[in-house]
């Protein structure tokens, strides 16, 4: 046997306790169906077939190649955003300020395929990425600054962070980066001109949305799961999160290396802002967070703030936003009813967390108590 | 660790789920060959938003009452879908239903549209306000001259206020929020260039709170007439109200109805006639290629006096003359 | 120029609006530190505001009674209360996904029983402003502070109202030890859960108020996503105000006065941006904090469900 890692030793997925997992699933299960059943009554208020409502979501997303994609496409941002918040909580950083750092990362995107637009594809492309993660990192760096030297509280600064970032993208977009073809015809769209085909993310599927930054995001999930596991400034970010005081006498810069979180937390929700600029819509939009950076708070949740265990979650969280959405055309319903069921299912899913955790916990008792008996 | 095997049990679980339902769902029924228009539009905002959003959606409900109610013509929609990607998703989605036409009535679903376009040669699309039909033929673009009665309620405005100073409020100075306050000042300045014009903007589109502060603050500044576009426009409304003696000047909707005893006039964007022009020339065989401006000279853009208004004679005269003005192209008013 | 520009017309201007639009931030935020001191963080403040601004605009709308209309608006935030205590506190649930999950409902109720109740916009008859005797006729200052409407002196009265009870009454101090220490808490014979319950109750009872000095105060009317983020700002002058009601009133008067001075500042002409001007009270909040020298320690317990038995 090879000396074991730092980390808590992995099991080979083949004993993973299986009875355990599906019972601890079977409550989150519960919990949705609690929350889509208390839907129904109103769609029933409404005078809708709750059945044909529900149906709608499912063949939403899993009934056609389009609604599965844009599942995917969705997903995206929520796991790059996600990757983000789940460093930062790791050093027990709570970031609010994902919608102005997916601002930012466009910004950066935008500007610098504009600006370099003449640049060969091969190196136009990964500056833009490059510059988006440079440009949400500096929006992730100012409130650990804060944080570090000030100690001003994450949550203030970041929230704050947001409104500014949304008003400096007002001002680009009315001035340096408006498109001219808007002020040609004097329509004065709040957007920029459409950026270089060479740095359009290439689409996977012809017809569909579904583009590489889907594969970028999976591959930065490993690669952020390997920095926090597998690297000694990852193990110390969690360290810092886990028992701050403990990290302290460890010889650890605490600040520093909560700034450290913050700043690349930053630097994943601006290449979120990337992908949705180069893959989405080749053009920096108004209202180009999509809300992503709160819905990435709670995909990171539901992953259980794990860079792996976000991939699921995300996607999870994806196809419920795809498939709401279809369910509001088919039924013809007013979407706020999608956004209260939306918040119904959070609420009740992170509300079963805690008793699937009790099953769990009363579970490995007995099986233990088993265990000592059988070796007795 | 656990958590998130957790994750992916509820999830291969759901989807199993769901490839069950869709699977005894039935498939799309194919569409009755009868003479229904079917129309879909997804609109950024609510159908009851009393600007951008209603506008077009009340044109499709006056056309549609027209043509002989639902059997004549199908409306679906899909409002709030101010995220882009839904907005494409859904675009695609109507296409792919066997909708005739699909109006995309935003400018930012410009790109969605071009895309799906082209993938439904058949579906006729419509979208603004912006002017380029992506040298699509199955793609109609239209705008609203918005500068146009921007410069009408400008003149009358002019024309009313003692104070000699006017407020405009807004969220953002783009689109056809900037270019009805540009035509709003010229048609100030065509009457009495002493008068001022002040402006602000709050950065947000929802922000109702800081819109109504903004409105107090042009009041207590000293201006007795405001004006403003956008949907969170309302909030200035709420002020000017409370106020009493201040007097508005509306856009994109006929506003009367939130203060019928300060609401001058506002001008009206009438689609109806865009709209049954559309669905003519595509039974005609035309699916698109074409673009649309709505001005005061094709009945496009409206003026809508508030009757409860007791408004001057002599300044509706004023007024009528802009319009007839701007109608033959003896004003010229900038965008 | 500045001159010119900050005449005394000018600067009472923007002291009354500064009050104004304090009030809704006061009520919200106060409430929240209610439910922060106990140990609690709910960040589904901005929901329940929605959810009270919709129900006290639509009882002012059917009745006509602005009062009955915060006092619904006030039961309404309970029962957004109960429901957010309930998860949290009961179920033990992660509270900044609960939070987040609350919002979302509210956001979501709120406009579909807009949709579904009124449908377009309407405005209502609010609050009106009410001239104190004396106080309101003395110049400057009478126009600036004592010609309001109710909530807006409600929620000038709420400041000191909460430090008392916070700090002399023997609930403040229970909640508070409940949000610094709750296994001692629970040791000496004091029910955590209760106290939580209490705390994310009336919290959210003032948050409902918030909304309610919102959609009947303020504006008069309703709309979807009436509160447009004021609640989570709301949330971040909890931090700003380390906890303390005089702090949390500091910190809603400057972000306030900000936002009154760069609307004058716009409408008087002066020569900046309007985004910039948009930005300056975000900015001069952050840079308050850098400023400000006394850094206060939040409640140990923040944000950590109470488990007995659990260190």
């Amino acid at each position: 046997m090879p000396p074991a890692p730092q980390s808590a030793p992995q099991k080979p997925l083949a004993r993973l306790p299986w009875k355990n997992l599906l019972f601890g699933a079977a409550l989150p299960v519960a919990a949705m169906l609690a929350a889509f059943l208390l839907g129904a009554v109103v769609l029933l208020a409404l005078r809708v077939n709750p059945f044909t409502a529900y149906a709608s979501i499912f063949s939403g997303v899993f009934g056609s190649l389009s609604g599965f994609t844009q599942s995917l496409v969705k997903a995206t941002p929520l796991l790059l955003v996600g990757l983000g918040i789940c460093i930062a909580f790791r050093a027990s950083m709570i970031n609010i300020g994902a919608e102005g750092q997916i601002i930012l990362g466009a910004l950066g995107a935008t500007a610098w395929s504009l600006a370099f637009r003449d640049l060969p594809g091969w190196l136009l492309l990964p500056g833009a990425l490059v510059a988006s993660f440079l440009a949400g990192a500096l929006w992730g760096f100012v409130p650990g600054l804060l944080k570090a030297r000030f100690r001003v509280n994450e949550i203030l600064s970041t929230v704050m962070m947001n409104a500014i970032a949304l008003q400096l993208m007002n001002l680009l977009i009315r001035g340096p980066l408006i498109d001219p073809a808007g002020v040609a015809a004097g329509t004065y769209l709040a957007q920029s001109e459409r950026l270089p085909e060479s740095v359009w993310l290439l689409r996977l599927i012809p017809q569909t949305l579904l583009h590489t930054g889907s594969l970028l995001a999976v591959g930065l999930a490993v690669v952020v799961y390997i920095f926090l596991w597998r690297t000694t400034i990852g193990f110390r970010i969690r360290a810092v999160g886990l028992n701050p005081d403990a990290a302290r006498y460890a010889g650890i810069n605490v600040p520093g290396y909560q700034a450290l979180s913050l700043t690349l937390a930053g630097g994943f929700a601006g290449l979120a802002g990337a992908v949705e600029v180069m893959g989405v819509h080749h053009r920096l939009l108004e209202g180009i967070t999509s809300g992503y950076g709160f819905s990435g708070i709670v995909a990171a949740l539901f992953g259980g703030l794990h860079p792996l265990g976000l991939i699921p979650a995300a996607w999870l969280f994806g196809s419920l936003l795809v498939g709401a959405d279809k369910m509001q055309r088919a039924v013809q319903v007013p979407s706020a009813l999608i956004d209260t069921l939306l918040g119904l299912v959070v609420l009740f899913v992170v509300g079963s967390a805690y008793l699937s955790r009790q099953w769990a916990a009363r579970r490995e008792i007995a099986l233990s108590k088993q265990g000592k008996e059988s070796e007795g | 660790m656990k958590k998130q095997n957790v994750w992916l049990v509820v999830f291969s679980a759901l989807a199993a789920l769901a490839l069950l339902l869709s699977a005894c769902s039935p498939a799309a029924a194919p569409q009755a060959e009868s003479k229904t228009v079917r129309v879909a539009v997804i609109m950024p905002s609510s159908t009851t938003d009393m600007a951008f959003s209603q506008s077009m959606y009340s044109a499709l409900i006056a056309v549609q009452k027209e043509m002989g109610g639902e059997a004549a013509m199908e409306i679906k929609y899909s409002e709030n879908m101010f995220k882009v990607p839904d907005a494409a998703a859904a675009i695609r989605d109507y296409a792919s239903q066997g909708f005739d036409i699909v109006i995309a009535h935003g400018s930012q679903y410009g790109a969605s549209v071009e895309e799906v376009a082209k993938d439904f040669p058949e579906t006729t699309f419509a979208w603004g306000t912006d002017v380029n039909t992506f040298g699509l033929p199955n793609v109609y673009a239209y705008t609203a001259a918005a500068q146009e009665g921007g410069y009408v309620n400008g003149v009358i405005a002019a024309q009313l206020t003692q104070s000699k100073q006017i407020g405009v409020t807004g969220p953002v100075e783009v689109g056809d929020a900037k270019t009805y306050i540009d035509g709003f000042v010229q048609g100030v300045a065509s009457v009495d260039p002493a008068i001022q014009v002040n402006k602000t903007w709050t950065g947000s589109f929802s922000d109702v709170a800081l819109m109504t502060e903004a409105a107090k603050t042009h009041i207590a500044a000293g201006a007795d007439v405001l004006t403003g576009s956008s949907q969170s426009v309302v909030g200035s409304i709420g002020a000017a109200k409370e106020n009493g003696a201040v007097l508005w000047f509306g856009t994109q909707a006929d506003q009367a109805s939130l203060a019928p005893d300060l609401v001058v006039a506002s001008q009206v964007y009438d689609w109806t006639a865009m709209v049954k022009e559309i669905i003519a020339s595509r039974a005609a065989g035309t699916l698109g290629g074409k673009t649309y401006i709505l001005q005061l000279s094709n009945g496009g853009l409206k003026i809508a006096f508030n009757g409860s208004y007791n408004l001057p004679a002599e300044v509706k005269a004023a007024a009528e003359a802009a319009i007839d003005g701007i109608k033959g192209g003896a004003i010229v008013v900038e965008p | 120029m500045n001159e010119d520009i900050l005449t005394l017309a000018v600067v009472t201007g923007i002291l009354t609006s500064a009050i104004r639009l304090a009030t809704p931030y006061l009520f919200a935020a106060v409430g929240e530190a209610f439910a922060q001191t106990s140990g609690v963080v709910n960040l589904g403040v901005d929901g329940i505001m929605l959810v009270g601004a919709f129900a006290a605009f639509y009882v002012t709308l059917q009745t006509g009674n602005v009062w009955l209309g915060a006092l619904v608006a006030i039961l309404v935030g309970l029962l957004m209360g109960l429901l957010m205590s309930f998860i949290s506190v009961t179920l033990k649930a992660e509270q900044g996904i609960s939070g987040i999950g609350l919002y979302m409902f509210g956001l979501g109720l709120s406009s579909l029983l807009f949709k579904l109740l009124v449908g377009t916009v309407q405005t209502v008859e609010g609050f009106r402003a009410v001239k104190i005797p004396l106080l309101g006729d003395i110049p400057v200052i009478g126009a600036i502070f004592f010609q309001h409407s109710i909530p807006v002196y409600a929620a000038f009265l709420l400041v000191p109202l909460a430090w008392w009870f916070l700090e002399k009454t023997t609930w403040g101090l229970k909640i508070k030890a409940v949000g610094q220490n709750p296994a001692a808490a629970d040791s000496l014979g004091v029910s955590v859960d209760k106290v939580r319950y209490f705390s994310v109750c009336l919290g959210s009872a003032l948050a409902g108020l918030a909304g309610a000095s919102l959609s009947t105060a303020l504006v008069n009317l309703f709309q979807e996503n009436l509160t447009a983020g004021l609640g989570f700002i709301a949330v971040a002058l909890v931090y700003f105000g380390g906890w303390k009601p005089v702090g949390i009133l500091a910190g809603a008067l400057l972000f306030s006065a900000v936002n009154a001075f760069q609307l004058w500042m716009q409408v008087l002409g002066a020569n900046i941006s309007s985004d910039v001007a948009v930005m300056l009270p975000y900015l001069l909040t952050i840079a308050a904090l850098v400023f400000a020298t006394n850094r206060v320690r939040q409640p140990a317990a923040l944000n950590k469900p109470f488990e007995r038995g659990e260190n």
